[in-house]
């Protein structure tokens, strides 16, 4: 196949529109005689409603109408957890669209207004009123797991809402009661807000002439949504139901989920019948919608004093929040703990994950997903191991690697094996591009000028491009459905190309990378091809995008149908030509006989031929059309090696970053200027983890961290320009050999940042610091070193002062 | 219903005449009495930037403003920066060096970037960040958003922009983009 497209730098064809501001967001959406509808949360993290008295708030001028849990209890139901993953089975619990008699965190959702605008929609929120029972709270994922914690539900004792397991706990045992060398290090994988820039809505038309309905979401996947609302929330038949996906402004996980306020829009578009808006506000994005990570892990490495690595035992308490998000206990099992031993040949490795309700916001998928928790514990536990035995990280790391023969790799943790690697090969690389020798020298000086500087490693793996549907489904990791992907592809009599994809993109450019791949599997331009996604209504079910699946899985599912319509045009062309199929070769975007380029066809030729249909061969069809649903045969496993070099400043404990360099192995590119963006923007998600990031809640379940003041999403002067490069080892799995990068940035960098840090201040004694690494804890952490007399031989002392440093926010800190 | 005052705004060359409740904010002015819906929100509280505009030849957060403070204004947004089909430079270097994925952030960021350029038609990186601190980008980790505005300071600077609008003789064709090698061979 001549490849015109695929590989190359092609700017975005989804641009044009974004730049000139002619993107069609939620919010960007009116439809006639379309009212608000403004959403009152629940002050409390732990509450029982008494009473809710909406009299003042419904006789407000312009309020259309005022309805509370009650008003929908009959006809709605509990929104669903579709991943119900680790025997959570018996205690699931979900939220209802609005709560009936308990909340159990600060946003559950009450009551909602409907007014004819927005203002007055909010000004009716502050009018209605409701008594609370307050009842005693709990937050932090241990602590409610101890005798006497608050409970939130009756059919989760303990607060515990699933005990899971993988691994060899009796060899695991084993190896660390024969082990020369054990550290233990606890570990808080700390709560993120994801924080997409466009927040979350939800729009409902009813049609009472067909009694059908037309939701607009913010939908990362549409036809799930739609299935979840039909089969299980508002008892309304599937087909009575279209989704549509506008342009999303980012999700990163968070809008994958079903919401409250999706059969909020739903149910009073019918019962009020007139289109119903919603749009989240920010402070109500924090409250509310997913949150994700929030681990704590007492972890512990065995080896052998000349760096082998020989077992590694997790026991995580993963908290899920007040209730389960639609696939929250899939997150910390299949997506976690089967990913722990990371890029190491582990022999005896055991897990052990308490998924824990506690009265705080859902906690679900977030970029990553499970997988920077996995890569977060191995390689911190693999630096402290490094450390302690007094060995170059960069040495453990090969000399633990899987190595290149070892593919396809069985972890023993229950995961697929992983597809293909080179570990070695990406460590290599990134070594020789930052100069590591040289690095070290240059560290070693600065020191003996009492500058302190670090270098940190992340060597990762991932899994994406999830997930052969027997594996993940009920009778493996306990998804509620398949994984498959969907494409249809049709060419139409003037040549042109309509594809579309059951993936939901929001930002990552699939329009792009699929007309790519179209373009010149059929030999024709790029701009004859345009690719639909998006839209329960005329497009075929789609699983979504989510896991950097859209490739490897949908992708793939293009290329099957496009491989399809080539078959068939290719009968039409020997039908045409008066050759033999097997005497036609395909060629500069033709089908021709072999040896006479004049007899030939393209693909235009043909699609006019199978749409008018005056000669086709006997029995076939008319129209060149056809639809795959894709079940990949494994997951896909991206790799490769990040390095941080940073400078700490003892004095204010700030941290600069003086160099980043990235080494992916993402497989084969289709798009190199999309990947690299991928990898920037989620590189720029895992440091933000390591540095900035962290929802806190006090004891009484507030949220402390509920506006972009308080969360520190990073801005453009607090993050450097990264150096990026790969290595490509091709997978198998799909026909691109393509692995997936919407996630490995961040997967790969938080560790990263975090080992670079502590190896800076590594002369002060300190082994480890818990996320968010801001100046504050740095200078605290240095500061109670420097008063330790034997720790501080080599520290010199200084101001005893916390500093004031304005430019980087805080949040959290101490917390 | 609350009183209104009538209010005169020109916004993107266009004068428009209007009744607005006290506490219209200036960004929903924008977005729903005009129907220009390119300028977004992302908070509502002045810290996203989101809804950058240009106002009186400032960059201002236009959810930070109530509409009757624009009485008498001049305004510029997202939508008034392309010229007969010609993208502004500003455009053109978000779209050759990807400086969007959701696109979101991307008007607001735009505009601030016009605000500097304004003032700085050469700015170094660290002014860029700098002058970009006021606008959240959640997707591109800003990298690309620096490229795309030194390409559009490039592209200013040069007296002849070279031909690369939102129409291009080609039609749609996208062109290559200049860049490193696809992949480097393993
Ligand atoms: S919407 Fe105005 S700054 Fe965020
Ligand atoms: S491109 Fe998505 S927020 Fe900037």
């Amino acid at each position: 196949m001549a490849t015109t497209y695929v590989g190359e730098r092609l700017k975005r064809l989804e641009d044009p529109e974004l730049i000139v501001g002619a993107g069609n967001y939620m919010d960007d959406i009116t439809l006639p005689g379309m009212a608000h509808v403004a959403i009152l949360h629940s002050p409390y993290a732990h509450a029982r409603i008494l009473s809710v008295d909406t009299s003042r708030a419904t006789a407000l001028p312009g309020v259309v109408a005022v309805f509370t849990g009650k008003d929908m209890e009959a006809d709605t139901n509990a929104l669903p957890c579709a991943w119900q993953a680790g025997s959570v089975t018996n205690n699931v619990n979900t939220p209802r669209p609005l709560a009936v008699d308990e909340v159990h965190f600060v946003g559950d959702p009450v009551a909602f207004v409907v007014a004819e605008d927005l203002y007055t929609a909010r000004d009716a929120l502050d009018l209605i009123e409701v008594e609370y029972e307050p009842l005693p709270t709990v937050v932090d994922a241990e602590q409610a797991t101890q005798e006497g914690a608050p409970q939130l539900h009756e059919n989760a004792p303990n607060n515990v809402c699933m005990h899971w397991t993988a691994g060899n706990q009796a060899g695991t045992d084993t190896a660390f009661d024969q082990a020369e060398v054990v550290v233990s290090q606890k570990l808080i994988n700390q709560r993120l807000i994801p924080t997409a820039m466009e927040t979350r809505g939800a729009i409902g038309s009813y049609n009472a002439g067909t009694d059908e309905y037309t939701l607009w979401l913010s939908s990362q996947a549409p036809h799930v949504h739609r299935l979840l609302l039909a089969a299980f929330v508002l008892n309304v038949p599937e087909h009575k139901i279209r989704v549509i996906a506008p342009d999303i402004g980012g999700g990163f996980g968070s809008k994958i989920f079903i919401y409250p306020d999706m059969a909020i829009v739903a149910w009073a578009s019918r019962k009020l019948n007139r289109p119903m808006k919603w749009i989240e506000d920010r402070q109500e994005n924090y409250l509310w919608t997913s949150h994700g990570r929030d681990h704590t892990t007492h972890a512990e490495i065995a080896g052998t004093r000349d760096g082998k690595i020989t077992g590694l035992r997790a026991k995580t308490y993963a908290n899920l929040g007040g209730y389960l998000s639609s696939i929250a206990p899939g997150i910390p099992t299949t997506l976690y703990g089967r990913m722990a031993t990371g890029v190491y040949k582990i022999p005896n490795t055991f897990v052990e994950v308490f998924g824990v309700y506690t009265n705080t916001a859902p906690v679900d998928a977030y970029r990553g997903a499970g997988r920077p928790e996995a890569t977060y514990l191995v390689e911190r536990m693999v630096d402290r191991f490094a450390r302690e035995i007094g060995m170059d990280p960069a040495e453990v790391r090969r000399k633990n690697f899987i190595q290149p023969e070892d593919f396809p790799y069985d972890n023993g943790l229950g995961m697929l094996p992983y597809d293909s690697g080179d570990y070695e090969k990406a460590l290599n690389r990134a070594l020789e591009l930052v100069g590591y020798q040289e690095l070290r020298q240059q560290q070693t000086e600065a020191l003996a000028q009492g500058r302190y500087i670090g270098v940190g490693f992340s060597s990762y793996v991932e899994v994406c491009g999830v997930a052969p549907s027997a594996w993940i489904g009920l009778n493996g990791q306990g998804w509620g459905a398949g994984l498959w992907e969907s494409a249809n592809v049709k060419v139409h009599l003037t040549g042109k190309v309509v594809v579309t994809t059951g993936t939901a993109p929001h930002g990552q450019g699939h329009v792009t990378t699929f007309s790519q791949i179209v373009a010149d599997e059929l030999g024709i331009p790029i701009e004859d091809v345009v690719v639909q996604y998006g839209d329960t209504q005329g497009q075929p079910f789609g699983l979504g995008t989510y896991g950097s699946r859209s490739l490897a899985v949908g992708g793939t599912a293009i290329h099957r149908s496009v491989t399809k319509i080539k078959d068939k045009a290719k009968k039409i062309a020997a039908h045409l030509l008066e050759a033999s199929e097997e005497d036609l070769v395909w060629q500069d975007g033709k089908f021709m006989v072999k040896g006479s380029p004049d007899a030939a066809k393209t693909i235009q030729e043909l699609a006019l031929a199978a749409h008018v249909g005056y000669s086709l061969p006997p029995g076939m069809e008319p129209f060149l059309d056809e639809t795959t649903y894709h079940d990949p045969p494994n997951c896909t496993f991206p790799f490769g090696t990040h390095i941080c070099v940073v400078e700490v400043d003892p004095e204010t404990g700030k941290v600069e970053f003086l160099r980043y360099l990235a080494v992916d192995d993402v497989g084969n590119v289709i798009n190199p200027l999309i990947v690299d963006g991928q990898l920037h923007g989620g590189i720029v998600q895992g440091m933000a983890q390591a540095m900035w990031e962290q929802g806190v809640y006090d004891e009484s379940g507030q949220l402390v961290t509920g506006t972009l003041m308080d969360y520190a999403i990073p801005k453009a002067s607090m993050v450097p320009n990264f150096e990026l490069d790969r290595t490509v080892t091709p997978t198998d799995v799909n026909p691109f050999g393509a692995k997936g990068a919407g996630e490995a940035g961040t997967i790969a960098s938080a560790p990263a940042v975090v080992n670079a840090v502590v190896d800076a201040l590594k002369p002060f004694g300190i082994t480890h610091l818990d996320m968010p690494l801001t100046p504050e804890r740095l200078w605290r952490a240095i500061q109670e070193k420097r008063n330790q007399p034997s720790d501080s031989a080599t520290a010199p002392t200084g101001g005893s002062h916390p500093p004031g440093d304005a430019s980087t926010p805080a949040s959290g800190a101490g917390a | 219903m609350a009183t209104t005052h009538p209010i005169t705004v020109t916004v993107n060359g266009k004068t428009h005449h209007n009744e607005v409740e006290p506490r219209l904010l200036l960004v929903h002015y924008i977005r729903d009495t005009l129907g220009l819906t390119g300028t977004h929100i992302g908070c509502n509280t002045s810290q996203c930037g989101a809804c950058t505009i240009i106002l009186d030849g400032e960059a201002v957060k236009s959810c930070t403003l109530f509409a009757v403070q624009a009485n008498g204004s001049e305004a510029l947004t997202i939508e008034g920066l392309a010229h007969d089909g010609q993208l502004h430079p500003l455009q053109q270097g978000f779209w050759e060096e990807h400086g969007l994925q959701c696109g979101y952030c991307t008007p607001g960021m735009i505009m601030s970037a016009y605000d500097l350029l304004q003032h700085n038609p050469d700015p170094s990186e660290p002014e860029i960040r700098h002058a970009l601190e006021g606008n959240l980008c959640r997707c591109t980790g800003y990298q690309n958003i620096v490229k795309s505005v030194q390409h559009a300071a490039r592209l200013m600077k040069s007296e002849s922009l070279p031909d690369q609008g939102y129409e291009t003789q080609e039609g749609h064709r996208p062109a290559l983009v200049e860049g490193p090698e696809a992949v480097p061979s393993s």
